[in-house]
């Protein structure tokens, strides 16, 4: 076993883990942050976005003795003071899920899209930014609406919110 | 209409916990003391299990049993059942092989479940399943749909001889016969419906816990359809009496079908609950997912055409070969048959149709429901094979289409169903408009300014939904009935829990089903809650496929809370003194007639609770009515999808431009719920016809079992799409409502083909047209070009 440390959502978390455990299993199984979701097993469906230190990362494929003294911030962490993230709130006002299932994920891809590549994103971009996440339900169309109006929004909010 | 009544784009209640990462998923369930699952899978397609040794396995570190078949047989768990008996055309019944939870024996497919490992954690399980020693006598492996039931074949059930289920038939072979014996023009056409696997996002889970107090195991797992669980585990597998058996669907993340059918893991889960008397936890990785959730589609096929001198079609005849798998899974056999054969009509007014399926056992996982599930199949059938027919007799594929449509309803297809209502033309039309149908010459021209092949593609489905009235499925086959359930809960100070048996998984009840009920008792969305998923909540309902839950779901809410009306006019009577007859009731409040006498709807709730102002013996106090509604008919959605797309000869990239669709879906209650359900079918359709595909190797082994190796559309692989809808209102339920869950996958795959084969001059694709196919096939017809 090994000792692992690290701050997520801002609060100080720590644990004896075996080394082998991963930063997602970490999450769910010794915080019991359940939001961050796994879907496949090869690093594809992006179902495990979480970020760490400020980037975005698949949580299937970091170990969380990698990540000791990092600040990770998972969709639990994401709204603040009881009040969504612009771009949680443009998921809901474009119907940008369906069974919710891929959603933590996509939403925490897209917060990183943004933080990334700014606010003024066209399609093309966003559906690129996109590609490494995976959605049965919708087909993308409103998640490609959601992500636009969640940009812009983001544009509008003060500075290091996350 | 109000801003949350039916019509509204009500934006959806139960998104807060998704986007908030607070769902309640199966494998966010933990049970104190729980031990983990590990199924160990068979590597070969077909063998026998000649030993299993598992001594070296249960001294491995943490593992408290291991079970194989030997086990669930000396307990006499029932095997897995597949519900829909289906009669041969000799009238003999179908060849159904025995199906245990764990191989007894045999393995049939490469994920066949050989052994449960049970351990204290689940990397103890997994390795612990590494020191069993299987000795597997292996056998060759029948894997191909179209030579499976040959001579020679390796025979997969003894009790199939030449590995054949059953030899169904629907319409009349003499009539249709005589219709291509006279016929002008016949078009012949061979089609592959490639093999699909469905992909929710989540995978399936399941978690057994035994309460020995009580005798009683509760299964968490993710299931469109808790009830039927229980039924099936209970009185074909005899996991427990039903009133001892409690299964839980909480969040499920996705479905598309596959989360219908009753699986052996959630089987071995509760059962082995109660065996170790200690929770059980099992949660599948994605490569257990892809090999063993049933798998869709399947079919090999010859069709043929007949048309008249005038261009009327006059015949159709079908021989269909559909590969099940190696089990029959819960609803596989109806899927090719009754889901499928009778769709054969299409849009069209077809004088004659005969199809023969028959349905064959091959070394490959079961094959049953996916989204749409044999009307997909069926519509690619009749829409590759009418855009042929148009183009070999020199016709607009829109106007050929057009001129063989229904025009007139009710309309009784020689295929079993009697289509109810519709505007064929009215969607063609429109869909036309919007596509720029008229603009594609020249669109066409600017494409081959830029060395790219343009081409557009029609297809005009219809899909008998709202599965289903009972009498009429019983008398096909059906081992249940199809009607639904609704309780409506009105509590003291008025507000309502709405039970239901329709699962959620993706397709927005909370909010639909709200927005009905606030809008007939007058009382705000919020004072609604919709309870469903749990069998000791709800007492019984058939669950969510078939786009279902909007046609025959909320028709059961309608009827529950036409009752819930008539009780409290009879309790407004008595606060307000007058009679009952005399009570109006809108807009949530009850008037006596004529007068301004009035009492709200929470009001009328907290009188019928308190009962101070009748005689309790006389009307029963409180307000609660339950009601099941079994539909008189199917629902038929039916539309048109048009595909507009793009290839790149030199690669084969193929990127669809434009996607255009109209559907009738009869009455919509949320506009916004229902775009979305058709962008995620399209997807889906999209994905068939181009990236998707199970491959099996020659010795059975699954070569698309992960994310790397089988294509799901991802966003920069698919357009936005242009929806729209008409209205031709359902007459066969309350609420005009058709169904929308499917009719994405159904309509796209042949919109697509028929858009490549329009780009290619004609040049034939089998899906999934990958870029190799469509760049095999542009060399192809470039050469062809260049010869002419």
């Amino acid at each position: 076993m090994v000792h692992v440390s690290m701050a997520v959502n801002g609060r100080q978390a720590a644990a004896e883990v075996d080394p082998r455990t991963l930063l997602v299993q970490f999450l769910r199984d010794h915080l019991r942050l359940t939001g961050t979701h796994v879907g496949c097993d090869t690093s594809q469906c992006g179902a495990c976005v979480v970020h760490v230190d400020g980037e975005a990362i698949k949580s299937c494929t970091a170990l969380a003795v990698s990540c000791n003294g990092a600040q990770v911030t998972t969709i639990e962490g994401l709204a603040q003071s009881g009040k969504l993230h612009p771009m949680q709130q443009a998921f809901q006002d474009n119907h940008g899920l369906q069974c919710g299932f891929c959603t933590p994920g996509m939403i925490m891809a897209a917060v990183d899209l943004v933080n990334r590549e700014g606010p003024n994103l066209d399609e093309a971009a966003i559906r690129h930014g996109l590609e490494g996440n995976i959605c049965r339900c919708t087909g993308y169309h409103n998640i490609v609406k959601a992500v636009a109006q969640g940009a812009r929004e983001m544009a509008a909010m003060p500075k290091a919110a996350e | 209409m109000s801003a949350t009544g039916i019509g509204a784009s009500v934006k959806r209640t139960e998104d807060i916990r998704f986007i908030t990462g607070k769902g309640h998923y199966v494998d966010d369930i933990n049970r104190p003391g729980q031990a983990y699952a590990y199924f160990l899978r068979s590597p070969h397609a077909h063998a026998t299990i000649d030993k299993i040794d598992t001594a070296a396995a249960l001294k491995a570190p943490g593992v408290v049993a291991i079970f194989t078949g030997d086990d669930i047989a000396a307990d006499k768990v029932g095997g897995l059942i597949c519900g829909w008996m289906i009669h041969s055309k000799d009238g003999s019944p179908m060849k159904a092989g025995a199906h245990p939870a764990l191989a007894q024996g045999k393995v049939r497919y490469v994920g066949d479940h050989v052994a449960v490992v049970i351990a204290d954690t689940y990397a103890q399980a997994r390795e612990a399943a590494e020191k069993i020693d299987v000795a597997y006598g292996v056998l060759p492996a029948a894997v191909d749909t179209a030579h499976a039931a040959a001579s020679g074949q390796p025979q997969i059930h003894d009790v199939a001889p030449n590995n054949t289920v059953f030899n169904w038939h629907v319409g009349d072979k003499a009539t249709t016969d005589a219709a291509f014996a006279s016929a002008k023009h016949v078009t012949k056409l061979d089609l592959v419906n490639n093999r699909t696997i469905p992909n929710a996002m989540e995978p399936r889970a399941a978690v057994g816990d035994y309460d020995s107090g009580t005798d009683t195991i509760t299964l968490y797992t993710t299931s469109q359809n808790p009830h039927v669980a229980r039924l099936v585990l209970s009185a074909f597998i005899g996991l427990a009496a039903e009133n001892k058996l409690r299964v839980v669907a909480p969040d499920v993340g996705g479905g598309f079908g596959s989360k219908i059918f009753i699986y052996a893991e959630e089987t071995v889960c509760a059962w082995a609950a109660k065996k170790i008397d200690r929770p059980v936890k099992w949660t599948a990785e994605r490569t257990e997912s892809f090999l063993s959730d049933a798998h869709g589609r399947d079919h090999v096929s010859h069709a043929e055409l007949a048309l008249d001198a005038n261009g009327k079609i006059t015949g159709l005849r079908v021989h269909t070969i559909a590969n099940l798998g190696a089990y029959l899974s819960t609803f596989a056999s109806s899927v090719p048959t009754y889901l499928y054969g009778i769709l054969l009509s299409g849009q069209y007014d077809i004088p004659a149709i005969y199809c023969e399926v028959d349905a064959v056992y091959t070394n490959t996982a079961p094959v049953d429901a996916v989204r749409g599930a044999g009307r997909p199949e069926a519509t690619f059938l009749v829409e590759r094979i009418v855009e042929l027919a148009a183009r070999e007799t020199g016709r607009d594929p829109a106007d050929f289409r057009r001129q063989n449509f229904v025009k007139s309803f009710p309309h009784q297809t020689p295929v079993i169903l009697a289509y109810d209502v519709g505007d064929y033309a009215k969607a063609l039309d429109k869909a036309l408009e919007l596509a720029d149908y008229k603009g594609i010459g020249a669109r066409k021209a600017a494409s081959a300014k830029n060395g790219k092949l343009r081409g557009i593609g029609i297809s005009a489905y219809i899909e008998a939904c709202g599965l289903a009235p009972s009498a009429a499925v019983g008398s096909l086959g059906a081992g249940v009935g199809l009607w639904e359930s609704a309780e409506v809960r009105v509590n003291p100070v008025g507000t309502v829990e709405v039970l239901t048996g329709c699962h959620s998984h993706g397709q927005g009840h909370e909010t639909t089903y709200a927005q009905l009920v606030s809008s007939r008792l007058g009382i705000p969305l919020e004072n609604v809650s919709v309870v469903h998923g749990d069998t000791d909540k709800v007492q019984f309902g058939m669950g969510t496929y078939g786009s279902r839950s909007g046609a025959v779901g909320m028709s059961a809410i309608y009827k529950a809370l036409d009752k819930i009306e008539a009780k409290a006019k009879k309790v407004a009577g008595h606060v307000l003194e007058a009679s009952e007859g005399d009570i109006e009731f809108k807009d949530g409040k009850f008037t006596v007639k004529g007068t301004d006498k009035s009492i709200d709807f929470g009001s009328v709730a907290l009188n019928a609770y308190t009962a101070h102002k009748f005689n309790g013996q006389e009307l029963e106090p409180g307000l609660k009515e339950t009601a099941f509604w079994d539909p008189t008919n199917f629902t038929f959605p039916a539309g048109v999808h048009i595909c507009e797309l793009e290839i790149d000869p030199q690669t084969g990239v193929t990127t669809v431009d434009r996607w255009t669709a109209v559907d009738d879906f009869g009455k919509l209650i949320n506009p916004m719920i229902v775009e979305g359900q058709v962008h995620g079918g399209v997807a889906h359709g999209i994905g068939q016809a181009l990236m998707e595909a199970a491959h099996y190797d020659g010795d059975g082994q699954l070569l698309t079992a992960s994310y790397m190796d089988y294509c799901m559309p991802r966003a920069d692989n698919l357009p936005s799409f242009k929806v729209e809808t008409i209205e031709t209102p359902c007459p066969s339920n309350p609420l005009g409502i058709k169904g929308c869950g499917e009719a994405g996958a159904i309509a796209s795959p042949p919109a697509v083909i028929n858009a490549l084969t329009d780009a290619l001059g004609h040049e034939d694709v089998t899906m999934p047209a990958t870029a190799q196919v469509v760049w095999r096939a542009a060399q192809k017809a470039v050469t062809k070009r260049a010869a002419e």
